[in-house]
């Protein structure tokens, strides 16, 4: 059986685990953006966070993915829980492109734009709104792409704890050295995480030529 | 406290310095302008003039001295408030680069909360005032030329019709001819609305056009305010120069004339 033939036979579980997938990665990288954007917005507005604030994304990054995973492996009391944990976890990973994108990009904002708007009278909130979120969304949407397609990778070690997705065709394929099924998880896996690169990238073009300083 | 002052000065430097990482680039200024009034601000590059406007819609506050504003010192008006009611015209622009040419003039009607109908009728009266045709109104200002962003830049400072403006070279990029038709329309348009007004420009036939009085810089310091009649006979060496430098110009007999 060749391995197009292995994904046609099992392409109702292909399906499944990349909707499992998709789930994974997209909910890991909403929360990381709802919680990591707002961070990146406080720390230009309060610059002595930014060093701490940055630095702990940057721990977190480094921690290898299969050793975060593997310290959640041996917990009993997991169960079903596993892929709010598994969420949770890529969140965190997704965490620092967010920080550091959504606060680059603001600082990226050209300062004699930023002081025009404030000598036209706007309040900072309208500043942020009005002005520096919007000239800053090419870079953010940067790090929405970059947050996505590593939580689309890391999100196959997922399945390591019980959080399905690709992963599971993955680890099936290495326990059983079957090289079909491990290309049946890192295939559609890779096939995501190029697509949403594609498309987060067309958007990050628009916003940047929308946008361009003049 | 000291006593308040006559508020019969719409802008009013009293004694205000600024110092900024301990170099003085504003030293004991003391210039008023009443309301309807139009005081030229001359000197050279660096001599302090947009640090001067800068202290008056409080993107800067005095190290020393005070600036008041209808009476009332920058530091005690509500930041928001003050800046609302001067319209500022930055040197090279400030445009919003993600606005559009009605978004950019119509910015403060529109956090004033104006009805859109009368938002988009002040853009259009704005257009005309600045020689802009109506056209332009949907372009970005990437997609307009110098001239044209600047004509923007000073609608924008027009829109709301603030009481108070102030000036940074507003016509700086301009062709002679629409410079020209610029300082008229300017002219026609502070003898209806009187305003306070401190212009700067480096252009002496414009400044004697359009003065009520002349300050001149030099160094952070004001050399001298004269009235616009005395300003070509003063003999102080500062102003001599800049109509020396000004009567090297083929038709320097007109400044002089002008100005007589
Ligand atoms: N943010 C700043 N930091 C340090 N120095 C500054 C800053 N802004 C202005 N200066 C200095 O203050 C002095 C006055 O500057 P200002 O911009 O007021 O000059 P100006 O009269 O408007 O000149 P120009 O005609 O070239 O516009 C200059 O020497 C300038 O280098
Ligand atoms: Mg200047």
């Amino acid at each position: 059986m060749n391995f197009l033939q292995f994904m046609i036979a099992n392409r109702q579980q292909v399906l499944d685990l990349t909707l499992e997938h998709i789930t994974l990665a997209g909910v890991a990288t909403l929360l990381a953006a709802l919680v990591g954007i707002p961070l990146g917005i406080l720390i230009t507005r309060v610059p002595q966070l930014s060093k701490p604030v940055l630095g702990g994304a940057n721990i977190i990054q480094t921690i290898p993915s299969l050793a975060l995973f593997g310290f959640l492996l041996p917990a009993p009391w997991i169960g079903d829980r596993g892929s709010r944990l598994a969420i949770l976890a890529l969140a965190l990973y997704a965490l620092l492109p967010l920080i550091r994108n959504t606060y680059a990009g603001i600082r990226s904002v050209d300062p004699a734009v930023v002081e025009a708007g404030r000598a036209m009278g706007l309040t900072d909130l309208q500043l942020l709104f009005q002005v520096e979120l919007p000239l800053a969304s090419g870079v953010i949407v940067a790090g929405v792409r970059i947050a996505t397609v590593l939580s689309i990778g890391v999100a196959t070690i997922a399945a390591a704890i019980g959080a399905g997705g690709l992963g599971e065709f993955i680890f099936r394929g290495l326990a059983m050295v079957n090289n079909q099924v491990i290309l049946a998880g890192a295939i559609p896996a890779a096939l995501l995480a190029l697509s949403a690169d594609f498309i987060l990238g067309m958007l990050e073009r628009r916003l940047g030529s929308l946008h361009r300083k003049s | 406290m000291t006593i308040p002052p006559s508020h019969a000065s719409a802008i009013e430097f009293d004694h205000a310095s600024f110092r900024l990482n301990g170099r003085a680039l504003l030293h004991d200024l003391v210039l008023s302008v009443k309301q309807g009034e139009t005081v030229v601000l001359l000197g050279r590059s660096g001599s302090g003039k947009t640090t001067t406007l800068k202290l008056i819609n409080r993107l800067l506050l005095p190290t020393a001295g005070q600036v008041r504003v209808n009476g009332r010192r920058t530091a005690d008006w509500d930041p928001i408030r003050l800046r609302r009611s001067i319209g500022y015209v930055i040197q090279d622009g400030g445009l919003f680069p993600h606005f559009t040419v009605e978004r950019n003039i119509a910015l403060v009607p529109r956090i004033e909360n104006w009805p859109q109908a009368r938002v988009e009728a002040r853009v259009r009266e704005l257009l005309a005032t600045v020689g802009l045709d109506q056209e332009l109104a949907s372009r970005y200002p990437r997609q307009l030329s110098g001239g044209q962003r600047q004509r923007v830049g000073v609608a924008r400072a027009l829109a709301a019709d603030p009481p108070i403006l102030i000036l940074d070279e507003p016509f700086g990029a301009l062709d002679p001819i629409t410079r020209s038709e610029m300082q008229k329309e300017f002219r026609a348009l502070q003898q209806r609305m009187r305003k306070a007004v401190i212009f700067v420009t480096h252009d002496l036939r414009e400044a004697l056009l359009l003065a009520d009085r002349i300050a001149l810089m030099e160094e952070g310091r004001l050399i001298v305010d004269l009235p616009v009649a005395e300003f070509s006979r003063s003999e102080d060496p500062l102003v001599r120069a800049y109509l020396e430098a000004f009567s090297g110009l083929p038709d320097s007999t007109a400044i002089m004339r002008g100005s007589a």
